[in-house]
């Protein structure tokens, strides 16, 4: 159950890599003055900061925050961008990868022993990319965190796309 | 269940991505991974090479929901390291910017994450549309409660998502007190709300029980989240300087982050709102703790489920502190912040954040650069702490059908409001392995 009606909706996944999260914190600020509206006209089928049951199929609108760390989450973003419409970047790291991709600029003095016992032992790529060199991005946020009027202003674009406003 | 494996890949309404792994053999629990997934930032690496009037604002990136948290402990270091003594204004707003910190950080986490689990749903997403729903009623609580914090982060630090307002030494701007009375005037009006708020997660029975040690920072004078000495159950007393003393660091080979230990005591200590109130209870605001007064006599616990109504009573001081500070706080509109010449230092920045005690150490040279920095999270203190109390429960509850174990199993670990975005930084000590 989701919303108040059997209307159409549009179906909309939210999904973060590696960030802070400080977008989806911001969003779920904009919660407190505009979940009542957007239930009438948004179904959140993949948001997992708010809910358990999550379904990656037939999303209209993914909005994906974070750069991306390593190949798995590289795989995980391209199934996200097969089972969406349209993608929309989230913040900075999405948008342009920093301040995740700090390490990109490392020198080879940098990578301690430490960091690389991580990077050898977990699934780090050589180098954190933003969204966009992984999957085609139908729009940006930028942000950090992400321009909530802008936010609201893509979402009402796409709310229009799908004959909803 | 007597043999088998449960695996949660994704556990879901926390901040950031954690796994579980839990291995059954001979009904009981032969292995079991809490696993932390944020991939590392290297933030302290990073911030290496930057100048210190730059590291507190890239520090605080860190996290997104204890952005401030981040932010203040690293103002703490980098002045410390300077030798800069801030002003009482600028003590008095940042405790002010803190107090809303708690209100919106900790009403995300108990009304967003945990009150759906109150009400048998699966999501706020699911609570009724009913305004007279009592679902319906503490969600929209929420939205008032949250707003009220995120209001007093803009007025007094600029935005309540990486402020911008707080610098070395001082605020760049000072806010405008004439705000004030209004901000008075809407946390009085939430005051009713957050007391049902209470009444709510003080009724929810849900228990696990389990004897551990706590850490907490403590100020004799009054309720602190900024300033104390970080002390233990027995009574341990360390200046936050011999913090790292009693530490021992733990690597876990399958978690992106270490776990730690507090070498003077039990095996595993837990840190956040049970501790703070198990142990600083006494020293709540007098208007909080006379309309409390009831829900107090359920502290010390050691029942984990209590850190959500630790945090709903924390909810109400911290509202009761901003409407003291609010009604008598003097502006002093020309202050600027205490600068002074660039030196060597090493300075150290301990602070309670919302889900417990949060260090951050700057190691500075004399062109006033950061040549080292570490940085330890609640979180990671916890991580232990969080695997023993499962292998409690499901030792205890293997009978149970795998559904339930899953649910259950996302409860505690939901309960400690845990945040791994910000548990992926590195502290240089030596490694004990696992």
């Amino acid at each position: 159950m989701d919303g108040t009606s059997d209307k159409k909706k549009m179906v909309v996944g939210w999904f973060s890599f590696t960030c802070s999260e400080d977008s989806t914190i911001l969003f779920t600020e904009l919660l407190n003055d505009h979940l009542d509206e957007w239930k009438k006209l948004v179904e959140f089928r993949h948001v997992k900061a708010l809910k358990t049951k999550n379904v990656l199929e037939g999303i209209d609108v993914a909005f994906i925050e974070g750069a991306i760390s390593s190949d798995k989450q590289a795989e995980e973003v391209k199934k996200i961008r097969e089972n969406s419409k349209y993608v929309v970047a989230i913040g900075s790291c999405a948008c342009t990868g920093m301040p995740s991709a700090s390490r990109n600029a490392f020198t080879p003095a940098d990578i301690t022993e430490r960091i690389n016992l991580y990077m050898q032992n977990f699934d780090y790529s050589p180098k954190v990319r933003k969204l966009d060199d992984v999957v085609k991005v139908d729009d940006m946020v930028p942000g950090c965190p992400m321009n909530a009027q802008t936010f609201i202003e893509i979402l009402g674009k796409y709310l229009k796309v799908f004959n909803l406003a | 269940m007597h043999s088998g494996e449960i695996t949660i890949e994704n556990i879901t309404k926390v901040e950031g991505t954690a796994g579980l792994k839990v291995v059954i053999e001979n009904d009981s629990v032969k292995d079991l991974k809490f696993i932390l997934k944020d991939f590392r930032r290297f933030y302290t690496q990073a911030v290496k090479g930057k100048p210190i009037i730059a590291a507190p604002s890239f520090l605080s990136r860190i996290c997104g929901t204890c952005s401030v948290a981040h932010l203040f402990a690293s103002l703490k270091a980098i002045e410390m390291s300077q030798g800069i003594e801030v002003s009482e204004q600028t003590k008095i707003l940042k405790r002010l910017a803190y107090d809303a910190l708690m209100i919106r950080d900790h009403a995300l986490h108990l009304y967003f994450f945990v009150l759906p689990d109150i009400l048998g749903v699966d999501s706020i997403l699911d609570i009724s549309d009913d305004a007279s729903d009592p679902g319906h009623i503490l969600l929209h609580d929420s939205f008032d409660i949250k707003r009220m914090g995120t209001d007093i982060s803009t007025a007094i630090i600029g935005a309540a998502i990486h402020a911008p307002i707080p610098t070395v030494g001082g605020f760049l701007k000072n806010p405008d007190p004439s705000k004030f009375p209004d901000l008075v005037s809407r946390l009085e009006g939430i005051r009713p709300q957050v007391l049902r708020g209470i009444k709510t997660f003080a009724e929810w029975k849900d228990t696990l029980v389990r004897n551990t040690d706590y850490l907490y920072l403590r100020n004799d004078k009054q309720f602190d989240f900024l300033e104390g000495d970080i002390v233990n159950s027995n009574g341990k007393r360390l200046g936050s300087d011999k913090f790292l003393e009693f530490m021992e660091e733990v690597v876990i080979p399958y978690s992106q982050s270490e776990g730690y230990k507090f070498s003077d005591t039990h095996e595993d200590y837990l840190v956040g709102s049970l501790a703070r109130i198990n142990f600083n209870k006494d020293l709540l605001n007098p208007r909080t703790k006379a309309d409390v007064e009831s829900y107090l006599s359920l502290f010390p616990s050691q029942n984990i489920q209590h850190n959500n109504l630790a945090q709903a009573i924390e909810i109400l001081e911290c509202v009761d502190d901003a409407i003291d500070i609010l009604k008598t706080v003097k502006i002093n509109a020309d202050e600027k912040p205490v600068r002074k010449p660039l030196r060597a230092g090493v300075g150290i920045g301990v602070v309670e954040a919302p889900r417990g005690i949060l260090y951050h150490k700057a190691k500075v040279n004399d062109k006033g650069i950061i040549e080292d920095y570490d940085v330890i999270v609640p979180t990671a203190q916890n991580q232990i702490n969080i695997e023993n109390d499962l292998k409690k429960y499901f030792n205890e509850n293997l009978d149970k059908e795998e559904e339930e174990l899953h649910h259950r199993a996302e409860m505690i670990i939901r309960a400690y409001d845990p945040c791994v975005s910000c548990s992926t930084n590195f502290l240089k000590i030596d490694w004990i392995r696992k």
